[in-house]
């Protein structure tokens, strides 16, 4: 008997006309473009990494800040487009002659989303979570806090151990983050902040979407919902773009697959800059990498220029040392080692190391991949032999370079602010740099005034970069792309926060 | 028959305990270190061993191991390292879309491959049949994600008829359901039907050679007819076979055709659990892959004596 196929086939036969049914009204009523704005008030953006947790206290990545902090949190003081510190919370803020304390004036009609006013206590108990709950590394920027107390319920006073100004500029960061004392029980999935939007829903998986906070304190951002869609991989990111299900796409990952976007009038391409130094790493522990002759061969081998154009389509900018144009000590040192191929091969004459053999181990990056393919050929015209290895990001790279450091080269863009030195100033970090010269220098930045810290910044930079103590390919450029009636997209990604607030549309 | 029944789930049941040794021990020698990948970079000796610790990744694996094999039998399966939230009811929700996308995609290469495989076996000297197996070689070849990377600029870039990527589940909105799973599924179920296409061709041209269906044939029934009576249900036995097997390869096509769609189902989960080393998270959903892979292949065993009386007597 033949029941068994005739049911079957009925089933199918009902399921296929249903999916034919579904992409007919697809096709004859609305597109599926609709779907996100429709409203005229409702926003879709596509992101690249989706938060495991939203609980930044516990969990690292960028993904949590980028979702929550200055769109649910607020901080006492945050960054603005050009880097500078601005108020956010707190009104503003002055400091005592000796640099170590600063007394900050909040503003009075803050309330977080649980209801609770903001006052000078919710800070003072925020201050304090960090030293005490909080379990990623990014806390030890606290560490020189020696005592936050509450004056009133609007002034606020903190006293540091000795004078940083790198704590200021720290509290931009999630570790400025402000909580509501009787808010963070379940911080991993019900944040409460002061800020414009509060969470609403959470698909795992796919997207977060995040509603006007109306009880706002501040101006009311425009857009009432705002989806943050993740995606991980960019061809599909690019075509949601294409198709309407987003807006906005808030980083371009393949520079090349731009073009579809620039040729087409219904979208626009925005350029900026990121805190994102793509570095050849240097492992100055290694025998050969102690001679700063070899160091420097290695970088006046490299045609910078060149490299950019081959691995990141030419977008993207030479800086020359560690710091991004945003920072106020920025230099452009890209001259400083200009591509000069017989005077590599002389210095590595001349460090006794000519034709070693390097391992470059790449992190599975889709820019480290490419890049690294430059770097090997261009460094084997010199006469070194370099041997590439992959491996897998971040557990299998965290483990053997970073942890280890058993490596002699690799490439991996360094997307913290500021982070010149944690990247080169302790000689236990994996580049194994961290010498007492740059180090005394780096103190000094922190101690003193604000000319001070600008002079001593410059001197460390261009430091690292007569020393060789890595390479910097170049810096990350920020590729946005988004309907073309979107207006306040920030241009520059230098902060952890990916600010809907001002986003409008026209 | 009973005793044959309980032998299959005997081995059922040893397949499960193998297999979850086997995933355990895996992901115990992976490289990487959950602790670490969760701090990230930056973090200090200290907070990666007390977070060692806290995941319980300081104890030995043997007791690791009965842990976390002693919750799955009860249903548990424990807590993930990096969300710290439950895993089970994670993956039920994950589950249920990726058997969508699983079951949909099976109905139209059932719906494909049945008529046009029968069509070629009954016709494959003629030029249609021809046709039809030069196609489904053509979709052979094909893997599910290529298909659906085709589908997307076609019908989603170039026609805007339906969206490139996106879920939403059914209850909350049929109808965009129905459009956001029409491509993944189809480039699933094309494939899958491409290669079902070519079993089922070779079973009915087994039957047509068989002389109960030239008895069928002398006694006037014309050759559909004939083949509908008496050689559709034969040539089911090994087909149901490579559903069975075929399962397996549409569950893992799923798994990259999810990324291409951006469809939160288990490959997803799957995908990002081993980049961020959710090591419980990871454990529990290749064990739930396994472990429907192993019932599903003790169901088509069960359906092969449904089908076929003449297996029935195997155990007297």
């Amino acid at each position: 008997m033949s029941r068994f196929f005739t049911k079957a086939a009925a089933a199918a036969i009902v399921m296929a006309s249903a999916l034919v049914a579904a992409a007919c009204s697809a096709g004859s009523g609305t597109s599926p473009s609709a779907s996100p704005g429709a409203g005229g008030r409702a926003l879709a953006v596509g992101l690249v990494a989706e938060p495991a947790s939203l609980d930044f206290t516990t969990t690292d990545g960028a993904a949590i800040p980028q979702a929550l902090l200055g769109n649910v949190y607020n901080g006492l003081v945050k960054q603005d487009d050009s880097g500078k510190i601005v108020p956010d919370l707190a009104k503003s803020w002055t400091v005592s002659p000796d640099r170590k304390t600063y007394t900050f004036t909040l503003v009075d009609n803050a309330k977080f989303t649980n209801g609770a006013p903001f006052t000078a206590a919710d800070a003072v108990f925020s201050i304090n979570r960090v030293k005490s709950s909080w379990t990623t590394s990014l806390k030890a920027a606290m560490d020189v806090v020696q005592e936050a107390t509450e004056v009133s319920p609007t002034q606020l006073k903190v006293v540091l151990g000795a004078p940083s100004n790198d704590w200021l500029f720290r509290m931009t960061t999630r570790i400025g983050a402000m909580f509501s004392q009787t808010g963070v029980d379940k911080l991993a999935t019900d944040p409460v902040g002061t800020g414009p939007y509060r969470l609403g829903t959470w698909q795992r998986g796919d997207s977060i979407t995040l509603r006007r906070n109306d009880d706002y304190w501040g101006t009311k951002p425009f857009f009432d919902q705002v989806t943050l869609k993740y995606f991980k991989d960019p061809t599909a990111l690019n075509n949601a773009l294409l198709t309407g299900t987003i807006n906005i796409i808030s980083t371009v990952q393949a520079p090349e697959s731009l073009g579809q976007f620039t040729s087409n009038a219904k979208f626009q391409v925005i350029e900026g800059t990121t805190n994102g130094e793509v570095v050849l790493s240097f492992n100055n522990s290694k025998p050969a990498f102690k001679d700063k002759r070899f160091r420097q061969a290695i970088r006046h081998a490299i045609d910078h220029k060149a490299l950019l154009e081959t691995c990141f389509a030419g977008r993207g900018k030479l800086i020359g040392s560690m710091v991004p144009p945003t920072d106020p000590w920025f230099e452009d040192l890209s001259a400083a080692t200009p591509f000069d191929r017989a005077k590599a091969k002389s210095l590595l004459q001349a460090s006794g190391s000519a034709g070693a053999s390097l391992r470059l181990r790449l992190p599975t990056l889709p820019y480290a991949t490419s890049c690294g393919q430059v770097v090997k050929s261009q460094l084997e015209q010199i006469g070194l032999k370099v041997k590439i290895d992959q491996l897998e990001f971040p557990a299998a790279w965290l483990t053997t370079v970073f942890k280890n450091a058993d490596y002699d080269l690799s490439i991996i863009s360094h997307v913290e602010p500021r982070d010149l030195g944690a990247v080169f100033g302790n000689p236990a970090y994996y580049t194994r740099y961290g010498t007492p010269q740059l180090k005394a220098l780096l103190a000094e930045a922190d101690a003193g005034d604000e000319q001070t810290q600008l002079a001593k910044m410059k001197e460390a930079a261009r430091l690292l970069s007569d020393e060789a103590a890595a390479d910097w390919l170049f810096l990350l450029p920020s590729l946005i792309v988004a309907d073309k009636n979107i207006t306040g997209i920030p241009a520059n990604a230098i902060t952890e926060q990916f600010d809907l607030s001002r986003l409008a549309r026209s | 028959m009973l005793l044959r029944l309980i032998g299959r789930f005997a081995v059922l049941a040893a397949s499960l305990v193998v297999s979850s040794v086997l995933v355990f021990a895996f992901m115990a020698v992976l490289p990487g270190d959950p602790a670490r990948v969760a701090l990230g970079v930056n973090a200090s000796p200290e907070a990666i061993a007390q977070l060692r610790q806290q995941f319980g990744l300081d104890r030995p694996l043997t007791t690791q191991y009965v842990d976390w094999a002693s919750g799955l039998v009860r249903g548990d399966f424990g807590t993930s390292y990096v969300s710290k939230v439950a895993i089970g009811p994670q993956v039920a929700d994950r589950l249920q879309v990726t058997a969508w996308l699983v079951v949909t995609a099976m109905v139209i290469a059932l719906v494909l491959a049945v008529p046009a495989g029968t069509v070629m076996a009954a016709r494959h000297r003629k030029l249609s049949g021809l046709f039809l197996s030069a196609l489904s070689q053509v979709g052979v070849a094909v893997p599910a994600f290529l298909a659906g990377i085709l589908l997307i600029v076609v019908f989603a870039v170039r026609l805007g008829w339906l969206p490139a990527n996106g879920w939403t589940p059914p209850v909350v909105d049929p109808v965009m359901f129905a459009k956001q799973l029409a491509l993944p599924a189809l480039s699933l179920g094309l494939v899958q039907g491409a290669v079902l296409t070519r079993y089922v061709r070779s079973a009915v041209l087994d039957v047509l050679r068989e002389d109960y269906l030239r008895t069928a044939r002398a006694k006037g029934l014309r050759p559909f007819k004939a083949l509908w009576r008496h050689g559709l249900r034969n040539a089911a036995v090994p087909v149901v076979t490579v559903l069975g097997l075929q399962l397996t390869t549409l569950l893992i096509g799923a798994v990259v055709v999810e990324r291409v769609f951006v469809i939160p189902g288990l490959g997803s989960l799957l995908l990002d659990g081993v980049s961020n080393r959710d090591l419980l998270l990871v454990q529990g959903v290749v064990m739930l892959l396994v472990m429907a892979v192993l019932v599903v292949n003790f169901l088509v065993d069960l359906l092969y004596l449904a089908i076929d009386p003449r297996l029935r007597g195997g155990a007297r």
